[in-house]
């Protein structure tokens, strides 16, 4: 039988449930015996000028091995261009929390102290704090690019809503947000006599931060190995490997001993890369029956400080129109650096932030011609028979049944029922408001246009090492792989090892981001496996003396037999592989054309919104996330539960917010609105399984779907909650203040 | 100053500087990794251990502080015969954890949460964890696993 869509519990767990997973702050490898411990000195302002230095005091504190800032880097520069971020900075800050100086001690408690004693002078200039600041070019970041505006992409059509009868336009705020994996960022790197680096590092990715660590220290890339331990969470902001790898790697060099780091949690909050960060103008069209005949994106990406992701809002743009036919779609993006920490992907890169735009304006649009949300979607919605679907913004949609999964969540939650309560208590005159929030989705995974490396070996005793170039985080990814290897070899689970993270066992890989690693990492397993398989057909027919296509591969039993005639021999893989020698039943590919997927779904959010005090309360939230088969139900309910909470958490709490100077003003964990467990409820799961074509297990990615869809549900509830008291928007977070402040306006108004 | 804790059941003493944290002590001193640091403001739970059998956040805590007293780690629920804890079991049963980080900080809450509530509600569940943090599972699994180890019912 097999265990493919089987809730199969994690092989992962029994480390991390007894004696903890091994993240980078807990290895104990005699490598690092003797490491000094180090800690970056960051800017405590926006924008200045650093017009003096003095590091002679820090130098003479107990326990300091070196301080090294700018002047000592001798490193070809970071990123090309004139707009890249330095190793250091180099007389001009651009960002709180960008590093100056490095610290080095032999004891973690003596970095703080040093630090201190580092004595720098910064000369202020304007900060550039806002979207709408950049965009005015008072102050540019950059003088020598002449413009804050890095990117810019489309034009509009003057024409494109000439007919419509009711036409809307409004601008929607995706506010910045911190990814706070809960582990923080680290590194510990060694060199060896041979001169190799080995950098243990919490990355999403061991393979492309060898390439950049090698790269920043101009080296060549076998000079560097990169290992990843446990990782605890990424959420896209542990792509590659950050500026400091390769500061700590140049450090590690220069003091001849082994360097170790990891930030602190305030550090982290405004040095690791944020996401979102887009002002969103939406401009729709159509008629009073609900039919939109044209949509109009108008995309500002917050870049930060260093543009490091210009992909972001040109995915926003592909993704503009969403689950809906619409006969005319425009996008257009713009890209602007300002004074804050660089914007990089955040669960979903790109894609959220086009579902939100698209999903209030349906809703604005629905409220304006007096329609159900519900039904205004019906009427738009791509039908399953448009299937492949080409957007008029270039995407190619795979499958998909969006109406489908709209219904069984309305069904799921008992939408008329609820409805129904909502006019009761606005008849009532009830306080406390029910609001209700749709958000249908589509979404692109493993969208990079990469592959991934899969190789499967069937070791002498019969047992199996899979080794995959996706680098799993926390997703479960080791337990699906073997599972499907299991089904597919006939080989029991515990007979099967799933190594990942060190470059020198996988020296090919891209890595675990897009949602792409059983899409891709997955499939590619699962070929090598079929070559496997393969090898063996031959080998077995020359032991069992019979025609290879007579041969089948009883997966009951783990062995080769003749078929339909089993008591002529059986060959198992114990005696094949032991026969055939090490080596030889492996098979080693790259799977992947670039096509990606598009998983989909629909999401309801209710909430209650306590009228007085603005107060919102998150009551259900029902969820239809297709994603093709599922491989193992526990891990896929368990990706789309976090998806859910992080994207609630971002429409009802989270935002990373500056004062007007550049200063963050949520930089510590206390003062950051990380979503706790009292904020969210039970989250009520309704199953589909739509597959794709596109890959070999018929898979789409299911990391960020949930992240995706829940966002516009829960802020389209909120709106909805207060809509009958005259609000037609609000932005994110829909924080108590920003409610009651919007009721107080609708008030005034009326 | 030197400090004895008893870790586990087994004394652990050394010299220590006066600022260092229990956390720190467990991790280095102790040489128990399980334990995590999450923050520096007190706000993530992810240090989270038994302090005479009472939950504490070990950042917040001096080892000197600890000194002559007994401290559980994760490490502490394992049965001499590597078998799990009651909360150890329902984590794993009902996927309460992704990444894991959260998770050691996280079952040494509910230890001590089903100390005080035996039969929790999920929605004591929900505030008695109020103060602990887990970015990955969205906390449904997590309040499934409480209500497992206390014994009741869970509908998935
Ligand atoms: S490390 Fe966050 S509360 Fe102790
Ligand atoms: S499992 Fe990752 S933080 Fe909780």
């Amino acid at each position: 039988m097999s265990i493919s869509g089987t809730r199969v519990l994690r092989v992962e767990d029994h480390q991390l449930i007894t004696t903890g997973g091994t993240y980078v702050e807990d290895l104990r490898e005699d490598a690092l015996t003797g490491a000094v411990h180090a800690m970056f000195l960051r800017s405590p302002i926006a924008h200045a000028r650093i017009t003096s230095v003095d590091v002679s005091e820090a130098l003479t504190a107990p326990g300091v091995v070196a301080v090294y800032t700018a002047a000592d880097i001798d490193l070809a520069a970071g990123s090309a261009g004139p707009v890249g971020q330095p190793w250091l900075a180099d007389g001009v800050v651009r960002y709180v929390g960008e590093p100056v100086a490095l610290v080095l001690a032999e004891h973690p408690y003596q970095l703080a102290d040093a630090a201190e004693l580092i004595d720098i002078d910064y000369e202020p200039l304007t900060a550039v704090a806002s979207i709408d600041a950049a965009l005015a070019g008072e102050t540019l970041l950059f003088p020598d690019t002449g413009s804050n505006v890095m990117q810019a992409r489309g034009e509009f059509d003057e024409t494109a809503f000439d007919g419509c009868e009711v036409v809307l336009t409004r601008t929607i705020v995706n506010q910045r947000v911190a990814p706070a994996p809960l582990e923080v960022r680290g590194a510990a790197c060694a060199w060896d006599a041979n001169g190799r680096l080995t950098i243990w590092l919490s990355t999403q990715n061991a393979q492309i931060a060898r390439t950049i660590v090698a790269g920043g220290l101009g080296v060549g890339e076998d000079s560097v190995r990169v290992v990843t331990p446990d990782v605890g969470g990424g959420f896209g902001a542990k792509i590659g490997a950050d500026p400091e790898a390769v500061v700590l790697g140049w450090a590690a060099r220069r003091v001849e001993r082994p360097v170790r780091w990891t930030e602190t949690r305030s550090e982290n909050l405004t040095s690791m890369t944020h996401g979102r960060a887009q002002q969103n103008t939406v401009t729709i069209g159509g008629r009073r029956d609900g039919t939109v005949q044209a949509f109009r994106l108008d995309v500002v990406q917050d870049a930060g400080a260093y543009p490091r992701a210009m992909f972001l809002p040109t995915l926003t743009e592909l993704m503009a129109s969403g689950v809906y036919h619409f006969p005319k779609v425009e996008a257009a993006s713009r890209a602007v650096v300002t004074n804050t920490t660089p914007i990089a992907p955040y669960r979903g890169a790109g894609r959220p932030e086009a579902t939100a735009a698209i999903e209030r304006a349906m809703d604005l649009f629905a409220a304006e011609i007096g329609m159900d949300p519900a039904e205004v979607r019906r009427v738009n919605f791509v039908r399953p028979e448009e299937f492949p679907y080409e957007t008029p913004t270039g995407a190619v949609y795979d499958t998909g049944e969006y109406a489908g999964a709209l219904e069984r969540v309305l069904e799921a939650g008992g939408y008329q029922e609820l409805r129904a309560e909502q006019a009761r208590r606005r008849e009532g005159g009830d306080p406390v408001a029910l609001g209700l929030g749709i958000a249908t989705y589509v979404e692109i995974t493993g969208g990079d246009a990469g592959g991934e490396s899969g190789r499967v070996d069937i070791n002498p005793d019969g047992s199996v090492t899979a080794y995959t170039g996706s680098s799993p985080h926390g997703q479960g990814l080791d337990t699906s792989l073997a599972m499907l290897l299991s089904d597919r070899l006939g080989i029991p689970m515990d007979r099967i090892t799933v190594r990942h993270g060190d470059t020198d066992e996988v020296p090919k890989g891209i890595g675990t981001f897009g949602s792409r690693s059983l899409q891709l990492g997955g499939s590619a397993v699962r070929q090598a496996a079929d070559q496997v398989i393969d090898r063996a057909r031959e080998l077995v027919a020359d032991l069992l003396e019979a025609a290879p296509q007579d041969l089948e591969l009883n997966v009951e039993h783990g062995a080769w037999q003749v078929r339909g005639a089993p008591s002529s021999g059986s060959v198992t893989w114990a005696q094949l592989a032991g026969q055939a020698g090490a080596g030889t039943l492996s098979a080693d590919v790259w799977f992947g054309d670039g096509a990606p997927t598009f998983p989909f779904g629909a999401h309801l959010a209710v909430v209650e919104v306590d009228t007085l005090t603005g107060k919102v309360e998150l009551r259900r939230l029902i969820a239809a996330d297709d994603a093709g088969p599922v491989v193992n139900p526990l891990a896929f309910r368990g990706q789309r539960h976090g998806g859910l909470g992080q994207g609630a958490a971002q429409a009802l709490l989270e935002v990373m917010s500056y004062d007007p100077d550049g200063n963050p003003t949520t930089a510590t964990l206390a003062d950051y609105s990380f979503v706790t467990a009292t904020e969210l409820p039970d989250f009520e799961l309704v199953d589909m399984e739509t597959p794709t074509t596109r890959n070999l297990l018929g898979v789409k990615g299911i990391g960020e779907a949930a992240t995706i869809g829940s966002t516009p549900a829960v802020h389209n509830a909120v709106v909805d909650a207060v809509a009958h008291l005259g609000v037609s928007h609000l932005d994110m977070p829909t924080t108590p203040l920003r409610v009651w402040q919007a009721l107080a306006e609708a008030r005034k108004a009326n | 100053m030197k400090v004895t804790i008893e870790v586990n059941g087994g004394p652990v003493s050394a010299e220590v500087e006066d600022r260092t944290l229990l956390v720190h002590y467990i991790r280095e001193t102790a040489g128990l990794t399980a334990t995590n640091v999450g923050c520096d403001t007190t706000s993530c739970g992810a240090c989270t251990v038994l302090l005479d059998g009472e939950s504490v956040k070990s950042c917040t805590v001096l080892a000197a502080q600890a000194d002559g007293h007994a401290v559980t780690t994760v490490e502490g629920l394992t049965g001499q015969d590597g078998e799990l804890h009651p909360v150890q079991r329902a984590f794993r049963e009902q996927h309460g954890l992704q990444c894991g980080f959260c998770t050691p900080g996280m079952i040494m809450a509910t230890v001590s949460l089903l100390e005080h509530n035996p039969k929790p509600t999920r929605a004591e569940v929900r505030e008695g964890l109020e103060g602990n943090l887990c970015r990955c599972t969205g906390y449904h699994n997590i309040v499934s696993a409480v209500v497992d180890a206390s014994g009741q019912e869970v509908a998935r």
